[in-house]
């Protein structure tokens, strides 16, 4: 037979059935081919070696746990969903994550009401501005308590050491339950932030979910020079400054929307970019 | 033998009462197969996304939408192929959205000077291999995830669907939404870039293979 080409190989190396007991029986006789054949296998056998994390044994489990709070609820048969309500997808019928869509939408709604004011249409929220008002307010302070929140664990984990010289070990525990907990919402602010386009947020929260996903993943115990690489990871994303910022701005944001603000005429500032 | 796949398709049958009993409003049947099926679709969600904060989110959604979706599933299929699909079809949204967001990003955002991942799990010890075997595998490690992030989203997915999981070739058209034959050049596109890359790195395993492998 000819020579096979580089894609037969590659086909053939993947198992597949065309012309295979040829190629097979053309390999063993030309060595130009079984060279190139080896290349192909040394690069794909590498690349199947890569080690993939484990997740743990209770993985699974936490994925429900993740997941259980978002999904609908099923009643007798899938279709019945469809219809009620008035919404057109069963996404968006359970009440919980109405609820919870509601919050992410309203919370990205209230940063672009202070840095996207141009590009918001205003009008729904004229309709009801009081409401809104109100609205906005306790959504900045639910984003602000939670970059509140994420940024003790960091300060807390920033300052941990062993409990005497003896410990070669510092137990994160408590920390890393933590982050596991900010995790789930922080994603939910940042994919929010995201549909909205608010970008600058978005990657700001995306880094802080990084940061939380590292602590969350790492050992309960680890020694002091794994802690240090843990610090060194969150300073060099420099992320305990840019949540410092944020919530710094969402707090100047909220005073701005307090009655007393509204009537000296403040208006939200444009926040910088972190 | 045997037993492998009377267990293979008890686990199927299995799903498949799962997903009956979860049409019929019980929930703990879905939990039932979150459970079975979460660390495998994590395997193929990191090695497409190359990181476990992605493949985390898109383990959750491929959930999610197979539960928003379960009433579209053909009772014959394979649960646990039909969720990987799903999952393989948001991680290459999930790609394409995190190339773009990479892009707009100052350098200096970046986890790393090459982007690359590193786990803080992975400090921990393992078995101690000699530190040159560390040093080597780690540097190989860092080259294969340049090689891979360098592949579009596309690529990678059919690579990953092909040589780690095992797909077909309709499978990877259907993630893909092209033609069998697009998706075939496709796989070889992203096996002839992984080879120009790797390469030069993997030439001596290669040559020490060759001396002791049958083909």
């Amino acid at each position: 037979m000819k020579h096979p080409d580089e894609e037969e190989l590659i086909a053939y190396h993947g198992g597949e059935v065309l012309r295979r007991d040829a190629i097979k029986e053309h390999l063993t006789d030309c060595t130009e081919c079984r060279a190139e054949f080896e290349r192909i296998d040394a690069v794909l056998g590498a690349l199947g070696a890569m080690p993939v994390p484990d997740p743990g044994d209770d993985y699974g489990r936490r994925v429900w746990r993740q997941i259980a709070p978002r999904l609908p609820e099923r009643r007798a048969a899938w279709w019945s969903f469809a219809g009620a309500g008035g919404f057109t997808t069963s996404w968006l019928q359970p009440r919980r994550w109405t609820a919870v869509g509601a919050i992410a939408t309203m919370v990205t709604v209230a940063f672009m009401a202070g840095r996207f004011t141009k590009r918001i249409s205003p009008a729904p929220i004229a309709a009801d501005a009081s409401a809104g008002k109100v609205r906005e307010r306790v959504l900045i302070m639910a984003v602000g308590e939670h970059l509140g929140r994420s940024e003790m664990v960091l300060v807390e984990l920033a300052n941990a050491e062993p409990l005497n010289a003896r410990q070669k070990q510092v137990n994160i525990s408590a920390e890393q339950r933590r982050a596991e907990d900010l995790l789930e919402e922080n994603r939910l602010y940042r994919q929010t932030a995201l549909e909205q386009g608010d970008t600058g947020l978005a990657n700001v929260l995306d880094e802080l979910e990084r940061v939380l996903l590292d602590v969350a993943h790492s050992p309960q115990e680890v020694t002091p020079a794994q802690l240090e690489t843990i610090r060194q990871r969150i300073d060099a994303r420099g992320i305990l400054f840019k949540v410092r910022v944020v919530g710094k701005e969402l707090e100047q944001r909220e005073e701005s929307s307090t009655p007393a603000a509204k009537q000296n005429g403040s208006m939200p500032q444009k926040r910088n970019n972190t | 033998m045997r037993r492998m796949r009377q267990s293979v398709e008890a686990t199927g049958d299995s799903d498949a009462i799962a997903v009956e009993r979860t049409l019929a409003g019980d929930r703990d049947a879905f939990r039932a197969l979150v459970e079975r099926h979460s660390r495998n679709v994590f395997r193929l969600a990191y090695r497409m996304t190359g990181n476990q904060h992605d493949a985390e989110e898109v383990v959750q959604e491929a959930f999610l939408r197979a539960y928003q979706k379960l009433g579209q599933f053909a009772a014959r299929a394979n649960f646990g192929t039909w969720v990987y699909r799903i999952a393989a079809n948001y991680a290459i949204d999930r790609m394409r959205q995190r190339k773009s967001e990479d892009a707009q990003r100052e350098p200096a955002g970046r986890p790393s000077d090459d982007g690359i991942e590193r786990d803080v799990a992975s400090l921990v010890p393992d078995g101690a291999p000699s530190p040159e075997r560390l040093a080597q595998s780690e540097q190989l490690a860092v080259h294969m995830r340049r090689a891979l992030n360098e592949l579009t989203p596309a690529e990678r997915t059919a690579f990953v669907m092909r040589h780690w999981g095992g797909s077909g070739i309709e499978e990877i058209a259907e993630a893909l939404k092209s033609s069998t034959s697009a998706a075939k050049n496709t796989v070889f596109r992203s096996v002839q870039k992984l080879r120009r890359s790797l390469e030069p790195f993997v030439e001596r395993r290669g040559q020490a293979k060759a001396m002791g492998t049958e083909l």
